[in-house]
């Protein structure tokens, strides 16, 4: 390495921005692997897809079967979502706030469907939904079905996207200045006003952020889902089954459509995921 | 320093006042609700794992495992793990010094992009691959004339591992280091370290943790992949199944006992995961206000 010498260097400004060595190194490999891996293979399926003409793209995309999946996927995933948003941040109001026996358990339990593989998810759920199961026996005297009908999805769904909430608000509650509450509180404003009043629409912007990550991993969520959903199409067959389905059918036009959408779908949620973090939360704050 | 750190330190509380404590009806009710979601959905899950996988008796349980396809299966998924985690260390390791530790233009769209995988269903992730290297992909002919098969073999398996596991590593690693700034490479370089010496000996160590808990989640999300894996696989039998699929085809073949039993390693695997997350944390917390309190009194002084 030779020695710096900023002071002769006539265009100092870049010399110091690049006085560490092996950018260029880190760049071209990261820029490799990312076009290799990522890229390029995304790209197939949108290069696959402009090869269609617009009437048989539409055909492939809007077919009643097809229609149905997505009605199902969004459906399922927008509940689960919800389900989620709400008890999550209960969830992470009570690992931050409250003390009791067992906390530090339940956090790291939390991790558990971000570490479980969905297969293993999957046959455990519908082992205890199904008619037979332990849970699924309850509810079948009551009439409620749930392993292979679209509340198993949901279900599914939500036990997947159950980190996503707790762990965006848990870190915010953190952080969250105890002088607001106890300004509401020397305001007059009772414990239940305030928590209505001050502390959940400070939890709004990372309830939406986990939402949002939550509703984009259950729309492509596909190995819980498929043990559990039964599978019938029309009625219980979401669109990342029928994407295999059809590719086992070796329609990989029809396959290829599909998962466009899907994309577009899935890169809107990501970029509205982004939006949202620029607009409420400053970049410090939230690197992760 | 940045935010990073404070979301992993928890700011020491201030003693809490009573007026911000709730009152004792809606603690009451919010534990209940906390915890009888959390039991429904993980705990009971969990426990069903390990109940049917023992219920035939150790002995069924233990014939599961050892059987050669389930053997196979697990061959094949450290193989796949074994190749996919050193590639997600390389890379990892390449994105977050070109981001934490330089500023060029582009550097968001890059942040992001490194972050695709996640948005992607793990079923595209490997119908993508078909399209590639399929029979009737971009590569197919090329490959068939050489005999080569990705599709359908190992891999293309690896590959869709790749793919899923993508970010992991680089996530853990860029807001680290991004927090570590680069202040501590700029002093060894100035006494006359070589660019690499300062990686080893300056960069790696302070990222160790970080890196160690990267890998950790890569290789659990790497063993368990089963979507994209499944779509490249082909399901050949004591050949081209991993671990995830192997359980599918004991399930569907309604060998109940059998499939649990082998998804038990899977969750065994989870749970391990899981365990090394909270001592990482927990080493890295303590860790990191042990700097912050060298910090002020460094201020102090």
């Amino acid at each position: 390495m030779r020695t710096p010498h900023p002071e002769l260097s006539p265009n100092l400004r870049t010399r110091r921005r690049r006085v560490l060595p092996g950018f260029g190194l880190t760049l071209g490999t990261t820029l490799l692997f990312l076009s290799l891996i990522v890229l390029l293979p995304l790209s197939a399926a949108f290069i696959r897809t402009a090869g269609l003409s617009w009437e048989e793209f539409w055909g492939h995309v809007s077919s009643p079967r097809v229609v149905a999946s997505y009605r199902l996927t969004f459906g399922a995933a927008l509940a689960a979502a919800a389900a989620n948003a709400f008890f999550g941040v209960i969830v992470a109001w009570v690992l931050v706030r409250y003390e009791f026996p067992g906390r530090k358990i339940v956090d790291a339990l939390v991790d558990l469907p971000f570490a479980l593989p969905t297969a293993v998810a999957g046959i455990a759920l519908t082992a205890l939904y199904a008619p037979t199961g332990w849970i699924g026996g309850l509810l079948e005297p009551l009439g409620i079905k749930v392993a292979y009908t679209p509340l198993g999805i949901w279900v599914a769904l939500t036990f997947i996207g159950l980190p996503f909430v707790v762990r965006t608000v848990q870190p915010v509650l953190e952080e969250l200045e105890p002088e607001l509450e106890e300004a509401a509180a020397t305001l007059g404003a009772t414990r239940t006003q305030t928590l209505r009043r001050v502390v959940l629409p400070a939890l709004l912007p990372a309830t939406c952020t986990g939402f949002t990550l939550a509703l984009a991993r259950g729309i492509g969520e596909y190995g819980s889902v498929v043990f559990i959903s039964g599978n019938m199409p029309l009625r219980t067959e979401i669109t990342p089954l029928l994407i295999v389905t059809k590719l086992e059918q070796y329609d990989y036009a029809g396959a290829t459509a599909l998962a466009v959408v899907m994309l577009v779908v899935s890169f809107a949620l990501l970029f509205g995921v982004q939006l949202l973090q620029r607009w409420f939360f400053s970049p410090e704050r939230h690197g992760r | 320093m940045s935010g990073t750190a404070s979301t992993l330190v928890h700011v020491a509380q201030p003693h809490r006042r009573r007026t911000l404590a709730d009152p004792p009806w809606l603690k009451r009710t919010l534990l209940v609700v906390a915890i009888g979601f959390v039991a429904l959905f993980l705990v009971i899950p969990l426990g069903a794992v390990f109940v049917e996988a023992l219920r035939g008796g150790f002995r069924l349980y233990w014939a599961a495992l050892t059987e050669p396809d389930a053997l196979a299966a697990v061959r094949l998924t450290l193989l796949a793990a074994a190749i996919a985690v050193p590639c997600n260390v390389v890379f990892g390791l390449a994105a977050a010094w070109t981001i934490a530790k330089f500023d060029f233009r582009g550097k968001s769209v890059l942040t992001t992009l490194i972050d695709l995988p996640f948005a992607v269903s793990p079923v595209i992730a490997g119908l993508v691959y078909v399209l590639m290297f399929g029979a009737q992909g971009w590569m197919g002919e090329w490959l068939a004339d050489r005999d080569l098969r990705i599709i359908f073999a190992t891999p293309g398996i690896v590959l869709a591992t790749v793919f899923v596991t993508f970010p992991l590593v680089a996530r853990e690693l860029i807001p680290l280091m991004q927090a570590q700034g680069r202040d501590e490479e700029l002093a060894a370089l100035t006494l006359g370290a070589g660019g690499w010496k300062t990686f080893w000996r300056v960069t790696l160590p302070n990222a160790k943790w970080g890196l160690f808990y990267g890998v950790v989640l890569c290789n659990a999300r790497a063993m368990g992949e089963f979507g994209a894996v499944s779509v490249v696989s082909g399901h050949i039998r004591g050949e081209t199944n991993t671990i995830p699929l192997h359980v599918e085809i004991l399930y569907n073949e309604y060998q109940t006992q059998a499939a649990f039993a082998v998804a038990s390693l899977l969750t065994l695997l989870a749970l391990l995961t899981m365990l090394l997350k909270s001592l990482i944390e927990w080493r890295h917390r303590r860790a990191l206000l042990a700097a912050a309190h060298a910090e002020t009194r460094t201020f102090a002084s």
